[in-house]
């Protein structure tokens, strides 16, 4: 995938911003010193008297997003997924979840590809600590189209939004013409030998992987889930019925993400054995993406090892 | 303000304060000692200093009320019931299952409530954005947040009275009820935050300390406030947590317990003397 092009989702989120702010005078982005790695900087740029920063303060920048958005503004809340989800985990769920305010939380920097900055950074826990509050919409962009389609979307939605981006570059896959939906799911292999169901930058690596399988005899059914909550259950149950195997792809925990969301709904309406593929309940450390996502396992290489396992059971 | 006017915010605060009583009775459970605390700005606010219509509760142009120390809920609630958002009669449905008026403020259930909250430290930055809002949108509500004096041991009530500074938000006002008692014992004693005032001053507000038992006092506060130009304002209120029942001041038991039934009778007797004392005046 060479001549691919690659653009970090952190800077289609950015871009989207932009966009849509030059469209929509009641959006209103927040930051919290991080405008120019979250890349909301572009955003202040053209529109500063709408850009607020709170400086180094992630608890009191989520609830003025939720004070602002009492007001009709469209709030974009914006940090590191380890501050927005993680240290503001409790201003999240008790004054935009509970209340279910017209807050989107734009999180950068999630996953182990955060690299250098090693564990403390690294957060692979929040699609578990966003899915579990009430009413909280869960996205995970898969590359540049798919974020900026998921920021817009997410602006016209009326409700509370937790979007996750990336820090390095992924490749971008969608045509222009990709046509995104909240809580849809995209199937973009045919196969059905085993179904793999990734997320994020990982649905790159899916796809790498269903070409390398197909040249071993194995048609593997590449579906790409953006939207984490709600799931597209029935995407998720035809592709366990048709392929009878089913493995998950995140660059997250294997605790409490996509892995274990299609788990629970698979042992409740379709039994199907599973193989999830994640963070494996531990931390990270420093290093290049690029290194740090094959040695946790998350590559084309990695699931073409697990499916030729797992359908050769 | 006249003493007609005085005379009838000092009968509503009693009234008020038989709704916290009714409210935390009825539920057998509750927070009186700091309803009864902040009763008189209760009714300062919703009854003389507010913007608001219990018609419309959710009108455009209200100023708005953000309950920072949410705990505090049968305090608004009496209020908010006394001012004709809803009937004084279902206070005593406090805490109930499937009642409106849930043991902490729910923006959803409650008319004239106008953010849910209850983890403290949180109300303070919504009302922060509330104000932020309306600056951006060019609309001149107020906001008006209530903290308790223990409450600002929480973190992030710092980064908010940083916030409200730094985008000179004068459209704002934080009122702390410092009634110097908290769960465990004296605030002064578990986590002192004092002094209070000169902290506050630090952190680039005009600050007021006055009597929160006083209605001449607030007013002249309020009016301050509202006359400050280019910065936030912060109102200290020295109060008594339990003002108004004989056996609840000044007692850090009476934080997050309800009256049983002869500690029920013997209040609303007091508040009615109470009552009867100030209309015969």
């Amino acid at each position: 995938m060479a001549d691919v092009k690659k653009i970090a989702t952190r800077e289609s989120y950015g871009n989207a911003l932009k966009e849509l702010g030059a469209a929509h005078e009641d959006l209103v982005v927040l930051d919290a010193d991080l405008a120019g790695a979250t890349k909301t900087g572009v955003f202040r740029k053209a529109f500063p008297e709408r850009h607020i920063d709170c400086g180094i303060a992630e608890a009191n920048m989520i609830c003025v997003a939720a004070g602002l958005a009492t007001t009709g503004l469209v709030p974009f809340a914006s940090s590191f997924a380890m501050f927005a989800a993680g240290r503001a985990f409790e201003q999240v769920r008790n004054s935009i979840g509970y209340p279910h305010l017209n807050v989107k939380i734009g999180a950068t920097h999630g996953g182990i590809s955060v690299g250098e900055d090693g564990a403390s950074h690294q957060c692979c826990e929040d699609f578990a600590l966003m899915r579990a509050i009430p009413g909280m919409v869960v996205m995970n962009p898969a590359d540049d189209v798919e974020a900026r389609a998921c920021v817009r979307a997410a602006y016209e939605y009326r409700g509370p939004v937790y979007m996750r981006f990336g820090r390095a570059a992924c490749p971008v896959f969608h045509g222009e013409d990709f046509r995104f939906e909240i809580g849809r799911g995209e199937q973009l292999t045919e196969g059905d030998d085993v179904a793999i169901i990734a997320t994020g930058i990982l649905v790159a690596e899916a796809l790498e992987a269903a070409r390398d399988l197909a040249e071993i005899g194995i048609s593997a059914r590449v579906i790409n889930i953006c939207t984490i909550k709600p799931l597209d259950e029935e995407i998720v149950l035809k592709a366990a019925r048709e392929c009878g195997k089913v493995i998950t792809c995140e660059e997250h925990s294997i605790i409490g993400g996509l892995g274990e969301a299609v788990c629970s709904l698979l042992s409740e309406r379709c039994p199907t054995p599973v193989r999830r593929i994640g963070v494996n309940d531990v931390f990270g450390h420093s290093g290049p993406a690029a290194a740090l996502l094959k040695q946790f396992g998350l590559s084309a290489e990695h699931i073409v090892e697990v499916a030729k396992e797992f359908v050769s059971k | 303000m006249t003493s007609e006017e005085k005379q009838r915010l000092a009968a509503t605060a009693c009234r008020v304060r038989m709704g916290v009583i009714e409210a935390t009775h009825g539920a057998k459970a509750g927070h009186p000692g700091g309803s009864l605390s902040a009763a008189d700005v209760f009714t300062y606010l919703y009854f003389k200093e507010m913007n608001i219509d219990p018609a419309e509760p959710r009108a455009d142009g209200r100023d708005r009320f953000v309950l920072s120390k949410g705990h505090t809920a049968p305090g608004l609630y009496a209020a908010l019931a006394n001012r004709g958002f809803f009937p004084v009669d279902d206070l005593p449905t406090l805490r109930h299952i499937d009642s409106y008026l849930q043991g902490h403020p729910n923006m959803h259930t409650v008319p004239g409530v106008d953010m849910s909250t209850g983890s403290l430290g949180q109300g303070i930055s919504v009302a922060m954005g509330m104000a932020e809002g309306a600056k951006l949108q060019g609309r001149d509500f107020r906001v008006y947040t209530l903290l308790g004096d223990g409450e600002i041991q929480e973190g992030q009530v710092w980064e908010a009275l940083m916030f409200g500074a730094h985008y000179k938000l004068d459209n704002l006002c934080v009122i702390i009820d410092n009634n110097n008692l908290q769960i465990d014992g004296k605030v002064s004693d578990v986590m002192s935050p004092y002094p209070i005032v000169d902290k506050l001053r630090a952190f680039g507000y005009q600050v007021q300390e006055i009597d929160g038992h006083d209605f001449d006092q607030m007013e002249a506060a309020f009016d301050a406030a509202r006359a400050t130009k280019g910065k936030p304002s912060a109102i200290v209120m020295k109060t008594i947590k339990g003002k108004g029942v004989s056996y609840m001041e000044n007692q850090v038991g009476w934080h997050g317990k309800a009256p049983n039934d002869e500690e029920y009778r013997i209040a609303m007797d007091e508040l009615r003397a109470q009552l009867a004392e100030v209309e015969a005046n």
